[in-house]
């Protein structure tokens, strides 16, 4: 099952959604539905976030989220100094922004202070699975073993040696979430998961040698998750290697090699968030991305052609986990 | 532990360490002559980064690798003439100049890149090049002789590096120079103009490095050095101002990170202590310094600004 | 005459970079005039302002002192972050061990932790370069490198919150620390706190130490001259030894501020150390040459270059522009103040200086990384 990357059309740089729509409309009947993301309203929105706004990964997924809504938010992105991020987040409360959304776990801390000294504001936060009992912020995170899961099914079906190479940062939040995910769903399979966390999400290189490490054991197909896995991509290119990813669509950083990903779509519970606000309530939920309510995703790209009994695998296992009746282990 | 004492796994390791080496092989080389004429330069990072970004921009637009390893290369020699005007001429205090140029390079290839390219695009890699005959022996061939040009380039500087240091008239001026720069300039040497060489020379090469980094990951993304360049300057001390001694310790720290790697990817270190796994390379850099450590001294005008007033 | 020299050249230079900053601001179609109200106003625009100002100079000032001890005994500390990191780590161990204690006991006890935390971080280095040989450039580097793996290893492990590992999110972070440790708000409604007064308190006693004790003495004789220190009965290795140990605890005291004043009661880790220090071991150094290596003088120049991480945030915020032309900013700042250092001096010594300070200052200036041997 060699990779065929036939339509190498550089036009099409956003893969598209494949038959998975269908099924996961039937089986999420009741979701708003998700062909149109933009809302009517007035709220000025903020986002204050760790990365780059392009990163093709964690921040670039709350930013396209917004702009899908029609919203054109302030963006003070590259803060991954707690401190400075805080300044911004509370300047952004003091300029009259309706909703400020701190993306960044890390922003927990300073969000408790800021808060209550701005009841009026709304905060959204995330990845986080509480509110800290703060009535004016809403929380969010992905479920993203979940998607981890499907990739893992899928990528188990691709391997001819039987084992699947993993690149991580650090071990911690959604990254150990997506990659114990990955290896449920690849382990169901039969196939044997490698697993190397480089203990950094900013090394490049050192995740390209991770990656170089999984070939020379035998992997023959990858993944990764965390920004600075663009170099274990490089590795899977240079070899022609198939390559999953997590976050946002990683089509671009291969066009013919990159299998499917996990998108992020925050928009969904976004909107939900925003119908609150609108109603008068300004915080208190907790709100998850799941593949049931369609803020994950899985992006497959059309430049890779899978068989059409690994496309059934995936919307079997994806209907799977929708009901229940496959536990992603997470 | 067993799977991976076996011939390919060693291979791939050594060739794996080596790759990681370069860079910092090529950083901390230029950076050695640098200091041999008494000039510190903590803004290694910051020039990789520039040159690594104008490099991959480079080909990203020609998609001409060796175009962008001569951008990159003059991006360093433009940083060099910066960083030499303001140490030579302004006698900034160097330590805190160079954080200076660290800064600026972060934020400038930062700023460049989401301007310019925004998301992580792809680029050519540097392809490797077997080298005749030497490729063909079995194992070392692969592990030694199956790299990119310039990984070849890095190593064979170290002989240049050698032999400019100790028996060329400039070599000996970088050393005067750096020693005692009174005595120099009292014997005809300009002082101003050696160390301005030589910062040009260790700024290049710093060019040189942020190219072999960005175009053997044929990718640039912020912060793509992650400190690399500081580390550069460490291994600068490790191998005592020569440059025989600063490969060791470049590929020591190289082939202690890439087995570090290659035995999570055997899940030889359980995941539960691999960030206490990941300190390696720098515990063993400290440790075999402690080892190795004779008393070798600096270059005692190191860090200290010249004029003859 | 002396004094208005000295404070226009660097601020002439500040121009100069301002000036290369908006060019920066032009070419990605942002007005420069506004970038600099921004950055003006979010430094010192109001009580707000200045408090955040405040709160992002405290590490640069400790660090700063910390690394002035260090030169004075001719030690080069590249240690800050993981002295910082050290201290955190340290402190929060006994704020999770020892919640209950009554704030008045606790307090000062989470301090005592950071300062040893950071003090072993740094004697580490220190010893190796005392008894080993070992380049204290090179082991100050790399401890950064290990204690940020220490850190990440902790907080994902041993000091994660419970509810963490409960809830399977495994974010790495502790739970929420006693309030008993928190320090207090000096001005409510503001971020000031009383780690900043510390803060100050510290970089004094730094002063009082290395200029009025036999210990400070003993710490700038062997940074003048190893060989004359020795022969003088000075303990030389000992006191290379403390000077990098006093300066790591003074990085770690910075840590354990960070945690229980300017960020929000609880360790949390995004794998870097930058992400938590906010790169305060490395601008401490900044600041605390722009204070010409002088406790006291590192207090107004941590205020002013703290001044200009704040008003750059404010910046980005305001103008929409990337952070990382705030970095280029202060980058700049940086190279151009501290090549007009030299002009000044050359100034100053046309004036004929008599400015006492400056005199100490002058015959104070360390002898630059001298190795010691045995």
């Amino acid at each position: 099952m060699k990779p065929k990357p036939n339509s190498r059309t550089f036009t099409r740089l956003l893969a598209v959604l494949l038959a998975f729509t269908f099924v996961v409309a039937a089986c999420g009947s009741d979701d708003a539905d998700s062909g149109d993301a933009t809302v009517d309203t007035d709220l000025t929105v903020a986002i204050v976030a760790p990365s780059a706004s392009e990163d093709l990964a964690f921040t670039q997924s709350m930013v396209d989220s917004v702009k899908a809504m029609g919203i054109t938010p302030q963006i003070t992105d590259g803060t991954f100094i707690v401190d400075d991020a805080a300044a911004a987040i509370r300047g952004y409360a003091e300029d009259g922004i309706n909703v400020v959304i701190a993306h960044g776990t890390q922003f927990g801390g300073s969000l408790a202070e800021i808060a209550p000294d701005f009841p009026d504001t709304t905060f959204i936060w995330g990845t986080a699975t509480d509110t800290q009992g703060l009535d004016n912020v809403f929380a969010y995170y992905p479920e993203a073993d979940q998607g981890g899961y499907v990739n893992g099914v899928v990528a188990a079906q691709l391997t001819q040696s039987g084992t699947i190479g993993v690149v991580g940062p650090v071990q911690a939040g959604d990254a150990v979430a997506y990659i114990d995910g990955f290896a449920a769903g690849a382990e169901s399979q039969g196939a044997t998961v490698n697993i190397t966390y480089t203990d950094s999400f900013s090394d490049v290189a050192l995740a390209a040698e991770a990656a170089q490490a999984h070939l020379t054991n035998g992997a023959d197909v990858l993944t990764g998750t965390a920004q600075m896995v663009v170099g274990a991509v490089g590795v899977a290119s240079e070899n022609d290697i198939p390559w999953f990813g997590t976050q946002a669509n990683q089509t671009p950083l291969d066009e013919g090699l990159v299998v499917a990903s996990q998108v992020y779509h925050w928009e969904v519970v976004l909107k939900e968030m925003f119908a609150l606000i609108e109603d008068g309530t300004k915080g208190g939920q907790t709100f998850a991305l799941t593949l049931e309510n369609d803020g994950l995703v899985i992006e497959f790209n059309d430049g890779y052609e899978l068989d059409g009994d690994t496309t059934k695998l995936a919307e079997d296992t994806i209907a799977g986990i929708i009901d229940g009746s496959i536990s992603t282990g997470g | 532990m067993s799977e991976f004492f076996t011939l390919s796994v060693l291979v791939a390791t050594l060739a794996s360490g080596i790759r990681l080496a370069t860079p910092y092989l090529i950083a901390a080389l230029g950076e050695t002559i640098g200091q041999r004429s008494g000039v510190l330069n903590l803004g290694v990072d910051g020039v990789m980064l520039l040159s690594a970004f104008f490099a991959y921009w480079t080909v990203l637009e020609t998609k001409n690798l060796w175009l962008g390893v001569a951008v990159g290369i003059v991006v360093g020699f433009v940083m060099g003439i910066i960083y030499g005007i303001i140490t030579v001429f302004f006698h900034a205090t160097q330590g805190i100049s160079g954080i200076g140029i660290f800064l600026f390079g972060l934020g400038f290839s930062d700023l460049m890149f989401q301007k310019q390219v925004g998301t992580p695009r792809p680029i050519k890699q540097l392809p490797d090049v077997s080298i005749p005959l030497l490729a063909d022996i079995p194992h070392v061939g692969e592990a030694l002789f199956q790299h990119n040009l310039l990984i070849y380039v890095a190593f064979l500087l170290v002989p240049i590096v050698t032999f400019m240091l100790k028996r060329t008239t400039f070599g000996m001026n970088i050393s005067a120079v750096g020693e005692n720069p009174q005595a120099a300039d009292s014997l005809g040497v300009s002082v101003a103009q050696t160390r301005f060489t030589a910062i040009l020379i260790g700024n290049t090469m710093a060019g040189l490095a942020g190219a072999a980094l960005t175009l053997e990951l044929g990718i640039f993304q912020a912060n793509l050095t992650s400190g690399l360049g500081f580390i550069a300057v460490a291994l600068v001390y490790f191998g005592a101002w020569r440059p025989v001694g600063v490969m060791g310790g470049a590929l020591l720290y190289g082939l202690v990170g890439a087995t570090v790697v290659q035995l999570k990817a055997l899940q030889v270190i359980p995941r539960s202590v691999s960030d206490i796994a990941s300190m390696a390379p720098a515990l063993l850099t400290i440790a075999a310094l402690i080892v190795l450590a004779g008393r070798v001294k600096a270059p005692s005008a190191l860090t200290r600004p010249f004029s003859r007033h | 005459m002396k004094r208005l020299v000295g404070a226009a050249v660097p601020l002439l230079a500040a121009l100069f970079a301002f000036l290369f900053g908006a060019i920066m601001l032009l070419a990605i179609g942002a007005n420069p005039w506004d970038g600099l109200v921004a950055i003006v106003d979010g430094a010192y625009g109001d009580g707000d302002a200045l408090a955040t100002t405040a709160v992002k100079a405290m590490p640069l000032i400790l660090v700063g002192a910390g690394i002035t001890i260090a030169f004075r005994a001719s030690v080069v500390n590249i240690g800050g972050e993981g002295q910082i990191v050290a201290g955190a780590l340290l402190s929060t161990v006994v704020a999770l061990a020892l919640p209950d204690l009554p704030a008045l006991i606790l307090i000062p006890m989470v301090l005592l932790a950071g300062l040893i935390g950071g003090g072993i971080a740094g004697a580490v280095p220190g010893a190796l370069k005392a008894y080993a040989s070992v380049n204290e450039i090179l082991s100050t580097i790399m401890l950064n490198l290990v204690m940020v793996q220490l850190m990440n290893y902790l907080l994902r492990g041993p000091l994660i919150d419970p509810i963490e590992v409960e809830r399977g999110t495994r974010i790495p972070q502790t739970e929420r620390l006693s309030d008993n440790a928190a320090m207090p708000t000096l001005i409510d409604g503001t971020r000031l706190h009383l780690g900043v007064v510390i803060a100050i308190l510290a970089a004094i006693i730094a002063y009082i130490v290395l200029w009025r004790t036999p210990l400070g003495f003993r710490l700038r004789a062997v940074g003048h001259s190893p060989e004359a220190a020795r022969a003088a009965g000075i303990k030389v290795k000992r006191h290379v030894t403390y000077a990098l140990s006093i300066s790591g605890s003074l990085g770690g005291l910075a840590g354990a501020l960070l945690v229980f004043g300017s960020e929000g009661q609880r360790m949390v880790t995004d794998g870097s150390s930058a992400g938590f220090t906010g790169s305060a071991g490395f601008n401490g150094i900044v600041a605390a040459l722009f204070g010409a290596l002088h406790p006291l003088w590192t207090i107004p120049s941590a205020f002013l270059f703290g001044g200009l991480l704040t008003g750059a945030t404010n910046m980005q915020r305001v103008l929409q522009v990337p952070a990382a032309l705030a970095v280029a900013l202060n980058g700049l700042v940086v190279i151009f103040v501290i090549s007009s250092d030299p002009v000044r001096s050359r100034i100053d010594r046309f004036l004929s200086s008599r400015g006492e300070l400056n005199e100490t200052l002058k015959s104070e200036k360390p002898v630059d990384n001298q190795e010691i041997d045995a």
